[in-house]
């Protein structure tokens, strides 16, 4: 009896969190515009949607913008993991606090903080514009915490003897940092950048404030879109989007043996 | 080598775009415009401290406790019974949990807009059942319904987390000494749980305290959380200054709330996504 009570709970809570996105997917193969009348079966809305320049501009937008913040805050992010991990006291303390400022800070805040540095710094600089560039500046530093907080805990792990020993064999402090250390926190970054990656892809309110008139990432432009109403455009892109999302795990999951570890470290860190 | 030196660049990076912007914001909340100079007053907090403002950001923590009491009460159960034995083995259903949280927020939240617009689907099959029509949407409960159908997967999975790793013999040493089940989980689960529930409810409230989109494609643009003051500030009003005041005040509310959290939780072993 309790068994089958915990199915249907579990049951019902499924169909709470993909309901709204069965619905959508239904609806987005409807050829009548109106919510409440079945038209037929069509795919007019997936060609509108294929056809429409503003949402590939928007698309490639997302994807580069995603692929270059995540890339530098990687590189930004590791070589400053490695750099904190061999601080010391007081400042180690005051640049965690700092590292962790990003992660705490309601997004909204973080948005508008860049907004009004980037306004104060066009006075000295008449020559720039919010624009990709504010855009990608916005996107690294949200994402460096990221990285430096997955590298960190297996810099923690690693053995100092290992390097040590890497040393005495007659490395070089350089050879033995990327012989030895490099290695092993390998899948660490790997991890961050994934995390980054995927931060970037789902923002919205940064570049909401940050982005300038004339750039749109998907989320922006599914927001303005959205605004004006029900569209069976924004229909069709959720359809596409969640078949995307779908893939994009079956493949991750494929590739690691951990599976569970994997779907946590990618969009939230189970484990602290 | 000094590898201490590898951080500098990312030192430079936080300094000009994490200290220095924040820093800015405090300043533009502590000064007004006047003949295009900025001079210091306390004027902007005396404005954000009126009734309408007040009035919004009372409105903002009070449905995030309300959106973070329902998380939880629709939260822990799933996050006990994915422990419990018979579920132990079945990790993908966990993940079916998380999946929707990969979806763009936006997506997630526009979705409801569709099934609770007047000719939306609830109404649709309202009134194929000759039922009278469910006026949900640019009200309160959508605003809290979509907050939770956002936020539901990070009460979940803290909690789970903390589930996992407790040990059976402490549970299986209750029940050895005579406990129910339901002495078992008040005085031996719950309490063990506690940490994940912190972090659960540290992991909704955040979010949904300071949101200014579900509020806004759910509430209407009337619908004013203290998000959408700050918001408007910065488009359409453009007085940053006031804007930044009610930063400050939200930056505030939220390090308070963290410092509360962090009190209960001590041990910070809740799995903290922060």
């Amino acid at each position: 009896m309790i068994r089958l009570l915990k199915k249907i709970y579990l049951a019902v809570m499924l169909l709470f969190m993909y309901a709204p996105i069965a619905v959508l997917i239904v609806y987005s193969f409807n050829a009548s515009r109106s919510r409440s009348v079945w038209g037929g079966f069509t795919l007019d809305w997936y060609a509108q949607l294929l056809r429409d320049k503003s949402i590939q501009r928007a698309l490639s937008t997302t994807l580069s913008l995603a692929f270059l913040s995540a890339l530098l805050a990687t590189i930004i992010g590791a070589a400053a993991a490695v750099g904190i991990h061999s601080m010391r006291g007081a400042f180690k303390k005051t640049v965690l606090a700092v590292t962790n400022i990003p992660v705490i800070m309601p997004d909204i805040v973080m948005g508008l903080s860049l907004l009004v540095l980037y306004t104060y710094l066009f006075h000295f600089f008449p020559g720039i514009k919010l624009g990709y560039g504010t855009l990608l500046v916005s996107h690294t530093t949200f994402n460096i915490p990221y990285v430096i907080l997955s590298v960190l805990p297996k810099l923690k792990q690693l053995d100092p003897n290992l390097y040590e020993a890497a040393l005495d064999l007659g490395c070089t402090p350089i050879k033995g940092f990327f012989k030895v250390v490099l290695q092993e926190i390998t899948s660490a970054i790997v991890t961050g950048a994934m995390l980054a990656f995927t931060m970037s892809l789902d923002d919205f309110i940064v570049s909401y404030f940050t982005k300038g008139d004339g750039d749109n990432t998907l989320s922006t432009i599914i927001y303005s879109m959205a605004r004006r109403g029900v569209n069976p455009k924004i229909n069709a892109l959720s359809a596409i989007m969640f078949v995307a999302v779908l893939l994009l795990l079956y493949v991750i999951n494929s590739f690691d043996p951990s599976k569970a570890q994997k779907a946590n470290g990618l969009g939230l860190e189970g484990e602290s | 080598m000094k590898t201490r030196y590898l951080s500098l660049p990312y030192l430079i990076w936080a300094l000009v775009f994490i200290i220095i912007p924040i820093g800015l914001v405090v300043y533009y909340s502590l000064t007004v415009e006047v003949d295009g100079k900025l001079i210091f007053s306390w004027a902007n907090y005396k404005q954000a401290l009126t009734p309408s403002y007040l009035l919004a950001l009372w409105r903002s923590i009070w449905l995030a406790f309300v959106c973070t009491v329902i998380c939880f009460a629709l939260g822990y159960p799933i996050a006990y019974i994915m422990a419990s034995r018979e579920y132990a083995s079945k990790g993908f259903l966990l993940f079916l949990f998380l999946v929707p949280m990969w979806m763009n927020f936006l997506l997630r939240t526009y979705s409801w807009l569709s099934i609770l617009e007047r000719n939306g689907f609830i109404n649709s099959l309202l009134r194929l059942l000759s039922l009278p029509e469910a006026r949900i949407l640019y009200t309160d409960k959508a605003v809290v319904l979509g907050m939770v159908y956002n936020f539901l997967p990070f009460m979940i999975l803290p909690i789970h987390t903390v589930m996992k790793k407790m040990d059976s013999s402490i549970i299986e040493a209750a029940q050895d000494l005579g406990a129910n089940g339901r002495t078992v989980f008040l005085r031996v689960v719950f309490p063990l749980s506690i940490p994940g529930v912190v972090s659960g409810v540290t992991m909704v409230f955040m979010p949904s305290v300071t949101t200014f989109i579900i509020s806004k494609l759910l509430g209407g643009a009337q619908f004013m959380l203290i998000g959408n003051m700050i918001e408007r500030q910065f488009t359409e009003s453009r007085n940053w200054n006031l804007g930044s005041a009610v930063s400050v005040m939200l930056m505030v509310l939220i390090l308070t709330s963290i410092a509360i959290f962090t009190v209960v939780d001590k041990d910070g072993e809740g799995g903290a996504l922060f």
